[in-house]
Parts: C-alpha cells; structure tokens; sequence
C-alpha cells in the first residue's frame, strides 16, 4: 500500500467519522469543531487528487470565514438544540423505514453501473491537472472563458441574496447617530476646541 | 508564460444579448436605487418596467435560428424565444400590479422592483439552459429572488411565513433535483443535454432512470405539481398579492418551459419511460386541483389549486411528448398566464376603505357595485372553466388534442372531467358576484390593475377573433425544440 493510497484512507476515515460526529454530538459548539475537522479532511483530499488550489481556497474559506461564522452564531444566538432535538427519536422508526428503501432502491442502481469502455482503457489520463502549468492558472484560464457565463450567473446570485439580507433585516431606526464624515471634516479648530482659563485653586 | 488565449475560446454574446442588457439593466438600477434612497422607488420601478419592455424588444427582434454558446451552456431558439417573451409579460405585468400596492400598504422599496427583474433573469436562465449546471443556477438565481419577494412584506407575520416554508421546501426540492443530476452524470458522463441524448438511446439501465426521476421531482416541485405542491396554498395565502400574482405567473411558464427542455432535449431516448411518470403528474394535479379548491373559502388559496390544476393540464400536453404537444402546450401557457394575471389583478382590486378583504364572500354583489370590474371577472372564470369561445377553452383544446393524437386517450378524458369539476367553484366565484346582497363597496381600482384587467380581459374575450399568430408563434416554437 502506497502513502498516498494510506494517506486516502486516514483522510476518509477522518472526515466520515467527523461528519458522524457533527450531527450526533450533544454541545451544538463541539458539531462546529467537529465540522472544521471535517473541511481540513475534505482538503486533505483534494491535495491527494493533486488539486492544491482547491484545498487552500477550501481552508481559508471554509475553516476560516464559514465555519467561524457558525460558531459565532451557535455562541452568540442562545438557541437551546437539545430542545429542538426532541422530536428525533419520535420520527426515527418512520425515517429508518424510508431510509432503509433509499438504501435498497440505491444498491439497485449501483448493480447496473458500468465502466465507459474508454475509462477503463486510459486511467492515466484522467489527471487532475495538467502537467506544464499549475492547477491555480488552469483553474483561471477556464473560469473566465470556458466557464464565463456559470461564472457571471453565480454572481449575479451572491449580488441578489446581498439585496436579500439588505431588504429583510435592514431597519432604518430614527435617533441612531450615524457617523457624518462632511461635518466632521468641517469642523475646524474654532467650533471644536474651547480655550479656558482656569484659574488655580477654583476649577473650572 | 504568454497567457495567449486561442480565438475561438472567446464566446459569442449576440445570442444572448438580451440577458446582457437585463443584467446590465439590473446593476443600473441597483446603483439608482442605492443612491436615491428611499424615493427611488417610483423611478427604480418605471426604470424596470421600461427595461423589461426593452428585454422582450431584443428578444423579439433576434434572429429566429438556434445558436449554441458559452461552451454549450446557453442555447437561444424559437422556443426559448417564445418562453422568455411570456416570462417577461408575466414579470412586466407583476410591476404593474404592484406600483400602487406597494405605496398603499407602506413597504414600498425600491428593492422590489429589482428583485422581479433578478427573477426574470434567472428564469430567462433557465430557459436557454442547455445543460445541468446552467439549469440549477438559473433556477437557484430565481428562487433566491422569490423567497425574499414571498417574504417582502416582513413586518407580516403570514408573509415571513410564507417566504420561510417556501425556501425550506424550495431547498428540499433543489438537493433532490441536484442529486438526480449527479447520478445522470455519473451515468451518462456529462452535463450537456445533447451528449446527455446521446449517451441515453436505446434500452437504459435503472441508474439513469433514478436520476430522471429525481430530477422530474425537483421540477415538479418547482411548477407545483403534484405530489409536490404541498407550499402552494400557504405560500400563496400568505405572500402580498402581488407577489402571488407574480409567482403564479412568470415562474410556472419558465418552469414547465425548462421541464419540456430538459425532457426533449436531454432524454429523447426514454420518451416512453418519462411519459408515464409526466402523465401520473399531470393526472394528480388535475385531481387534486378541481378538488381541493371546492372547499377553499380564501381566493387567493382557491387560485393556488387552480394553478396547480392549471399545470396538471400543461403537463397533458408534454406527456403526448410529441411537437403538437409541445405546441399545445406553447399556447395554453400564453392564454393561463392572461388568466391568472387578469385574476389577480381582480383580487387585488378587492380593497375597501380599512382593509383588503380576501374571502370569496366578500365580494358578493360585485355585479352591482362595479358591473364592469364584475363582467371581466367572470369572462375569466369561465375562460378558466373552458367555455367557448373564450381563451381558455382553445388552451385546453390544443393540449388535448395533441394528447389524443398521441393515443393518450384517457389522459384527454381525465382533463376534460376535471373540468367539469373544476367549474363548481370557479361557477360559485360568479354566482357570489352576481346573485348575493352587496356587502359594501371597493375602492376603485389603480391604474395598473386596470391596465392588466383591461388587457387580458380583452385578450380573453378576444382571442377567437384571432387565434392564428399565437398559434404560428408556438408552431415555430415547438418544432425549433425538435430540430436538433
């Protein structure tokens, strides 16, 4: 077995497990962190496959914005989940059932895969990258040319759920100071310093 | 490293030149809106109104041939011509609608306006497709823009509920539709509807079949069809009205207008296999439309049954899965998209000096307080029955006959008792309006109401003089989704 082929594993077994944990675990605070785990696993595979760009973009936007995100929601929002839990165990019998026909239907699909013939022929060419430039410059040279239009829409799509917040929860308050940068600007030494004199021993 | 690029990497942006112009248009107003503040409402929304005016221009002035671009990701044709034209006469008629709403009940936000023309964006998205991931993100574009239009209203209680079930559900229906098209990739080995057709002929294992499946649900949903209809009636009742006019328009054509795509153009090696499940659809939403909506006593719940009616009889003509299906189908959305508007715009003129009345009751004595607002509301009542000569009756027939010409017989039969049905509350709408005591009067309605009312009212009353370039239109448009 290779170090790759080791390394596979332990990433695998690490992130199913993790996974496992962030929707069985009692404190919503531990799920997060078990959550995080779980990223650093996904990443850990994606530099397997040879795709570092991917695994750097899905740590520092994942570990570092998404998933401290949550936990700064699951700290501050004083959510009790072990309430929100309770029906679970009611619904668990009817949801096993269904799960368990998923499974069955799905093990029914899985027995009639099959390989495309050309697949199996060439497995070398399905490399991730290709070999003369980096996977970052690969990644950029489709993105805005192949891939324009997904691009542009998936835009358009991060612009309207900004509007979204904007217009759900934006409150435009009366009494709140807002900080005004003219007037401050305006302000000179005259309006904004008092010269006095105090005189010793009776204060001001 | 030189990054030269080769020429041909560089797409062609004609054929899609009127989504640029909308998503220019968008940003334009988002800026206008941003720097006016909380006035630009009135402007931001005569702005969207005139660019979708402009949109539907281009589009109708575009050359008619099938052009593919963006690396196959974007197709523009006769029939998404067609579709994204109805799409925006939906959004334009929604801005109509909601201009003198919006100022009455106080929430008027030059956000909203946007919003409508995002959707369009997205739906136009959705229609020019030509693969998976163009599909899903259109869609998703769509959607976001119409959970936050369901719940724009915020200080609403109804209204945050409506937008929260529907992004819930809406959710739901998306991973459904995303893990079918997972499995037909992982079946197939591609996203693009016509390697997808190439990949699917002849006799098909369970796995593509599967993917198929979910991928129908996801759409079902979305055209709340049968089983999937569940966040109608809730999302209906609670969204302000001019949002349930907008959501019962627009997004259902656009909808069943991807659906038709996708099935066509993607799997017309397993016609036979997609027809039965389309029909079981259709057959359910036909039922549970007439039925469900005779116990209705809120109107705008009653109309969230009869559009899910409405689409059980849209779906009649995709099961017959042939070009006089697709062309009856073509037709019927155009004429249901002049009857749910004109209907809405009747509902939302039912305003009186302290409220907005929503039950079927309140608008006894209609007839004689304001006998024409009365004579138009019934003219589409019965076009939704299917009275001749009206509108509504040449949709149902198209899509019928092509389901006949199709050998599917029983599917026509099942429509037309539906029908039958479906006329005792669409009768009692009509009987309150013109044998029960008034109750007091509405407000005359605004000036939008009046446009829309006016407008399809006429177009139903009228279509028979002239049903011929609504035919031609949807002829062109059907056979250009079968020409390649």
């Amino acid at each position: 077995m290779s170090v790759v082929t080791a390394f596979f594993y332990l990433f695998s077994f690490v992130a199913i497990a993790s996974s496992v944990m962030v929707i069985s675990s009692r404190n919503p605070v531990h799920s997060v962190l078990f959550l995080i785990l779980a990223f650093v696993n996904a990443a850990g595979l994606f530099l397997i496959l040879g795709a570092e760009f991917l695994a750097m973009i899905l740590v520092i936007v994942y570990v570092g914005a998404v998933a401290v995100l949550f936990l700064f929601v699951v700290m501050m929002l004083d959510v009790n989940f072990a309430e929100l839990r309770q029906g679970f165990l009611q619904y668990l019998p009817i949801g096993a059932l269904i799960a368990g026909i998923f499974l069955l239907e799905l093990l029914l699909v899985l027995g009639t895969w099959s390989i495309a013939p050309h697949l199996i022929a060439t497995p070398a060419t399905a490399a991730f990258t290709p070999p003369d430039i980096s996977n970052t410059r690969a990644i950029g040279r489709v993105l805005y040319t192949k891939y324009l239009f997904y691009f542009q829409i998936s835009g358009f799509i991060l612009l309207t759920a900004m509007i979204g917040a904007i217009v759900l929860t934006l409150r435009h308050k009366s009494g709140v100071r807002r900080q005004n940068v003219m007037a401050q600007n305006a302000r000179s030494r005259k309006t904004a310093i008092e010269v006095k004199q105090v005189t010793s021993g009776q204060g001001v | 490293m030189n990054p030269s690029f080769p020429p041909e990497i560089v797409p062609l942006f004609m054929p899609a030149a009127a989504e640029i112009v909308l998503a220019a248009g968008i940003l334009v107003l988002v800026l206008v809106g941003a720097f006016r503040g909380e006035k630009a409402s009135a402007v931001v929304n005569m702005l969207a109104t005139a660019l979708l005016i402009v949109v539907a221009g281009i589009l109708i002035m575009a050359p008619t041939e099938t052009v593919v671009t963006f690396n196959g990701a974007f197709v523009a044709d006769g029939f998404g011509r067609f579709m994204k034209v109805l799409v925006l006469l939906g959004s334009l008629a929604a801005l109509l609608l909601s201009r003198d709403y919006l100022r009455r009940d106080n929430f008027d936000r030059f956000e909203y306006p946007i919003l409508i023309c995002i959707a369009a964006l997205g739906m136009m998205t959705m229609i020019a497709a030509n693969d998976l991931i163009g599909l899903y993100i259109g869609l998703e574009l769509q959607n976001i823009a119409l959970y936050v239009l369901a719940t724009i209203h915020r200080d609403n209680a109804r209204s945050s509920e409506a937008g929260l079930k529907y992004f819930v559900l809406s959710a739901l229906s998306s991973g459904l539709l995303l893990y079918g098209a997972s499995l037909v990739y992982g079946f197939t080995g591609s996203v693009s509807y016509p390697e997808i057709a190439q990949a699917v002929q002849g006799p098909q294992g369970l796995g593509v079949i599967f993917g198929l499946v979910f991928i129908i649900a996801g759409l079902a949903f979305k055209m709340s069809a049968v089983p999937f209809h569940m966040w109608t009636p809730d999302v209906y009742e609670g969204a302000p009205t001019p949002v349930t006019a907008f959501l019962s328009s627009a997004p259902k054509i656009a909808a069943m207008a991807m659906s038709i795509r996708i099935l066509v153009e993607a799997f017309p090696g397993i016609t036979r296999e997609w027809q039965q499940i389309i029909a079981f659809i259709s057959v359910a939403s036909m039922l549970l439309g007439a039925f469900g909506a005779i116990g209705q006593a809120n109107i705008k719940r009653m109309m969230a049954y009869s559009s899910i009616g409405n689409m059980g009889y849209g779906l009649v003509g995709i099961a017959a899965g042939t070009v006089e299906g697709m062309q009856g189908v073509a037709i019927y959305l155009a004429i249901y998209l002049a009857m749910t508007l004109g209907v809405f715009a009747c509902i939302q003129g039912m305003r009186t000096e302290n409220g907005r009345p929503e039950l079927i009751a309140d608008l006894a004595g209609l007839a004689r307080t304001s006998p024409g607002r009365a004579m138009f509301f019934a003219a589409l009542m019965f076009s939704l029955i299917g009275i001749p000569p009206l509108a509504g009756f040449f949709g149902k027939f198209y899509v019928f006959a092509a389901a006949v010409q199709a050998g599917l017989y029983w599917l026509a039969v099942i429509g037309f008792l539906t029908s039958v049905v479906s006329a005792v509350y669409y009768l009692r709408v009509i009987k309150v309006m013109y044998f029960d005591d008034p109750r007091g009067s509405f407000v005359p309605m605004a000036i939008g109401e009046r446009v829309v009312l006016a407008v399809t009212g006429v177009f139903v009353l009228a279509f028979w003089l002239a049903p011929s370039p609504l035919r031609a239109a949807a002829g062109v448009a059907a056979k250009s989704l079968f020409a390649h």
